[in-house]
């Protein structure tokens, strides 16, 4: 079982008021908060051993140079990858996903054809667009039905021997749909298809095991997990890293350099040119460390009675509707009341110390699809309460009073 | 009167609400009596860029005076947008371009006008400036 009151101990924001309210942040989905365990990681950094990495003799250099490379096989360990170097670091899922775009248009030709789900990201759609214009690959969107669920049968339909990549997102950032990425990908496979996978949105709440999976590539923020902003990862399978070229050029990604050849470094450096995140990376891996103490089944079970809770007091709002109404979703609920803008609910929310999103959550295409402007998102997180839960509801119904 | 003295106006109205549900609801209500654009100028071409809602301003010129309708899809949006009209509006294109808007953060508004909020009131008061500045070149 969690501790829910011990473990928001861990988080000092949340003792902080907001418009001298209590803050109550149900904005998880598109960012999470930080543990003081995680802070002091990076305090600690930055006050003892602060330097640069990988080409330093001196001892700063070395200990720096050891707690990124030990943060990475925590990485490696908590995503089960075969090695160490199968793990990149990014700046994020975006950087990620770029890089593996970038990376297949040296692979594709007219005719190839890449499959992308409808419940996408902006971050996820506008890459591919880009590598087909530059390949004269073709795009395919596999649809959703009105609960928010991948139709499997027109994936099915869209496969064949011209499909050279896959792209789906673990979880929706919209609606919180769990995707079958397991269906997805033996799929794929069968039609020798690479596949990506955005976990941003699965990391906080899944621990994927990617030999399990046999994913070809899968990317998320650290962000999400309790970790700082700005750093993520991208696990690829060793051999099609290898076939991938470099994203980049600089420095860390070379091994010889005249004016006539430039010889790339091994994995994974070949993708990591230039001075990195390290504070960031250190940090993700103390954050990794965080939630695998609490534990993944832990936290599974704790934010699925916050989501069944949440729907239900929701439900007894007159006029609410909820987008996303999949089956397998996480603690994510997407919501509107009668004709009330979703910013209007926000604004007033906020007022009293509530953070939710509002908006299309960058997936224009989904709120196209039930024709709505956009929705008011909240989202929880293990160390999120149903006390809170009750707060925001009765924060809701004076909201919905000022407003019809 | 003067736009100063909407604006005065304006502050004296505010100033009677001890907190801001009082304000919040205040605007919610100058929204719901916001005379409602023409449906013809609800285009494309007369949507605002850069807010989270839709907000539509149509001006015209009446005797060398400015006037201005607008629309919005959520209500504190538009209950924003009655008060700039308020202020703006049956004004001198030149009075409206050098009019200085501190009078928001003295309502009790100054979250509003940070550019990075989702509501783009920054952009509604540049939008509204535009069209004067429109019709000042033709006066000229």
């Amino acid at each position: 079982m969690l501790d829910v009151q011990n473990i928001r101990k861990d988080f000092p924001i949340l003792n902080r008021t907001v418009n001298g309210k209590p803050l109550i942040y149900f904005d998880n989905a598109a960012t999470s908060q930080t543990p003081q365990q995680v802070i002091d990681v990076i305090v600690d950094y930055y006050t003892n051993y602060n330097a640069n990495i990988h080409r330093g003799v001196h001892s700063l250099s070395q200990e720096a140079t050891d707690a990124y490379e030990q943060a990475r096989v925590k990485i490696q360990k908590h995503f089960n990858a075969k090695h160490s170097h199968e793990i990149i670091y990014t700046s994020g899922t975006t950087h990620g996903i770029n890089l593996v775009a970038n990376g297949f248009s040296s692979l594709l030709k007219k005719g190839d054809e890449i499959i992308v789900s409808a419940l996408e990201h902006h971050s996820n759609i506008v890459p591919w667009q880009m590598l087909c214009e530059r390949t004269g690959a073709s795009l395919k969107v596999i649809p959703m039905n009105e609960n928010g669920e991948l139709i499997l049968s027109e994936f099915d339909a869209l496969l064949n021997d011209n499909t050279k990549l896959v792209f789906v997102n673990h979880i929706s950032n919209a609606l919180g749909t769990i995707n079958p990425i397991e269906y997805i990908i033996e799929k794929a496979h069968q039609f020798g298809a690479a596949v990506l996978v955005d976990g941003a949105q699965s990391c906080p709440h899944i621990k994927p095991d990617v030999q399990a999976l046999d994913v070809d590539f899968y990317v998320c923020s650290a962000h999400k997990l309790c970790g700082p902003t700005g750093v993520g990862t991208l696990y690829g399978k060793e051999a099609w890293l290898n076939k991938l070229p470099p994203y980049q050029g600089g420095g860390e990604m070379i091994a010889e350099v005249s004016f006539e050849k430039t010889t790339y470094a091994a994995l994974p450096h070949k993708f990591e040119a230039g001075t990195p995140n390290i504070c960031g990376g250190i940090a993700f891996g103390a954050a990794i460390d965080y939630m695998n103490n609490i534990g993944f089944d832990n936290i599974a079970q704790y934010e699925h009675d916050l989501l069944e809770y949440g729907t239900e007091q929701l439900l007894k709002i007159e006029g609410v509707k909820i987008y996303g109404t999949a089956k397998e979703k996480t603690s994510v609920i997407s919501f509107n009341v009668g004709n009330i803008h979703p910013y209007d609910i926000g604004t007033i929310l906020d007022k009293m110390g509530i953070a939710v999103r509002t908006g299309h959550h960058c997936a224009q295409p989904i709120m196209d699809f039930y024709n709505i402007p956009g929705t008011v998102r909240a989202s929880f997180m293990f160390y999120n309460t149903k006390a809170e839960i009750d707060s925001f509801i009765s924060a809701l119904k004076k909201a919905i009073m000022m407003l019809s | 009167m003067t736009i100063e003295e909407v604006q005065n106006e304006i502050i004296d109205e505010f100033s009677m609400f001890e907190d801001w549900e009082e304000r919040y609801q205040y605007m919610i209500d100058l929204g719901k009596d916001l005379p409602l654009i023409d449906e013809k100028y609800k285009t494309e071409d007369n949507i605002i860029k850069g807010c989270q809602s839709k907000v539509w301003v149509h001006a015209n010129m009446n005797d060398d005076k400015v006037n201005f309708t607008a629309d919005s899809d959520a209500i504190i949006t538009k209950g924003i947008i009655a008060i700039l009209i308020r202020v703006f509006s049956d004004q001198h294109p030149k009075d409206i371009i050098e009019a200085n808007t501190d009078f928001i953060d003295k309502i009790g508004l100054k979250e509003h006008l940070s550019p990075t909020r989702a509501n783009g009131l920054v952009s509604m008061i540049k939008q509204l400036k535009m069209y004067a500045i429109a019709y000042q070149t033709q006066l000229n």
